[in-house]
C-alpha cells in the first residue's frame, strides 16, 4: 500500500522533470521508479517516518499556516536587521513537544527551525532545545501554540 | 495589457525578495556571532527565496517550468531545517558558546505532554 504511494508519487515527480512523454522513456521512467521502491523497501526506510501518508490530506492546510507564521517572524527578523541599535536578546530553552510520532516532532522542529528568529539546535525524545534570537521569542515558543498547531495537523485536529 | 498586469507583479515580487536578500546578508554581516547569523540568513531563505521564485513563475507562466519552480521552493523547505539543524549542532558539539542574553536551559521545560528522553518509536504497520 506504502509502497504503491511511493511508486505513484515518485513517478508524478519524474513525469514533471522529464517533459518527454516517448514510450520508450517513459518505461524507463516506470522502470527507475520501481526500481527506487524496490531499494528503499529493502532499506526499509517506506513507513510512517519515510513517507507519512497518513498526513497527506491535512499537509496543504497546514503548509500555509506555516508559511503565514514564516512571513510574519521574517518581517519581525527584517526589522531587527534594519534597526540601527540591532535590538537582539539572544535566549536558548527547552520545551517539550506533545507530538506522539517521530514524523510528528520531526514536524515541530523543522517548522520552528523554518520560522525565522527560531532555531531547534537539539532534539532528544520529546525535548527540544532552542535558540532563538529574541526573548519573545523563546516565550512563544513556551506558550506552545505552534506546539498544538503541530500535535492537531499529526492527528487531524486543525 | 493583461502581460503587462503579470509582468509588473512579476517584477515586483523580484524585487521584494531581493531586498529580502540583501537584508539578510547585511544581517549575517551585522550579527554578533553564528547562531544569531543563522536567524538573518533565515529570512533569506524563507521569505527571500519564496517571493524571488513567486515571481520567477509569474514570468513563466503556466508551464513545466514553474512545476520545478515549485520543487525548488519545496527543496528549500524541506533541506533549510536539516541544514541548519545540523550547522547549529556541530558549532555545539565543537563548543562553540552562543553570546545569550537569558539561558533558560536548565530549568524544566513547559508544554507539551511528560518528559520523555527516549526517543518516540513508531508503531509497525
Amino acid at each position: 500500500m506504502r509502497q504503491v504511494s511511493l511508486g505513484l508519487f515518485l513517478f508524478a515527480f519524474w513525469l514533471i522533470l522529464s517533459g518527454h512523454y516517448t514510450p520508450f522513456l517513459l518505461a524507463i521512467g516506470l522502470g527507475s521508479v520501481a526500481l527506487a521502491v524496490y531499494v528503499s523497501s529493502r532499506m526499509r526506510v517506506v513507513d510512517a517516518e519515510g513517507h507519512p501518508i497518513g498526513l497527506l490530506s491535512r499537509w496543504l492546510g497546514y503548509l500555509v499556516w506555516l508559511y503565514i507564521e514564516i512571513m510574519k517572524s521574517a518581517w519581525a527578523v527584517t526589522r531587527i536587521i534594519i534597526d540601527p541599535k540591532l535590538p537582539i536578546s539572544p535566549t536558548m530553552t527547552k520545551v517539550r513537544a506533545s507530538q506522539k510520532t517521530p514524523a510528528g516532532i520531526a514536524t515541530y522542529a523543522n517548522s520552528i527551525t523554518l520560522t525565522p528568529g527560531t532555531i531547534t539546535t537539539d532534539v532528544k525524545g520529546n525535548v527540544l532545545t532552542i535558540h532563538a534570537l529574541v526573548r519573545g521569542g523563546a516565550d512563544d515558543l513556551e506558550g506552545g501554540d505552534m506546539d498544538r498547531h503541530v500535535s492537531g495537523f499529526e492527528r487531524g485536529r486543525v | 495589457m493583461m502581460e503587462q498586469i503579470v509582468d509588473i507583479a512579476s517584477w515586483i515580487l523580484i524585487v521584494l525578495g531581493s531586498f529580502f536578500i540583501i537584508t539578510g546578508a547585511a544581517g549575517m554581516l551585522r550579527m554578533p556571532d553564528l547562531f544569531t547569523r543563522m536567524h538573518a540568513a533565515s529570512v533569506i531563505e524563507t521569505l527571500g527565496a519564496t517571493l524571488l521564485v513567486v515571481g520567477l513563475m509569474l514570468q513563466a507562466g503556466f508551464t513545466l517550468v514553474s512545476a520545478k519552480l515549485v520543487f525548488v521552493l519545496l527543496l528549500f523547505f524541506f533541506i533549510g531545517p536539516v541544514a541548519a539543524h545540523a550547522l547549529a549542532q556541530a558549532a555545539l558539539h565543537a563548543g562553540v558558546e552562543p553570546m545569550l542574553d537569558e539561558d533558560r536551559r536548565n530549568r524544566e521545560p513547559p508544554g507539551g505532554a511528560e518528559k520523555n528522553e527516549t526517543d518516540p518509536v513508531e508503531p509497525k504497520t
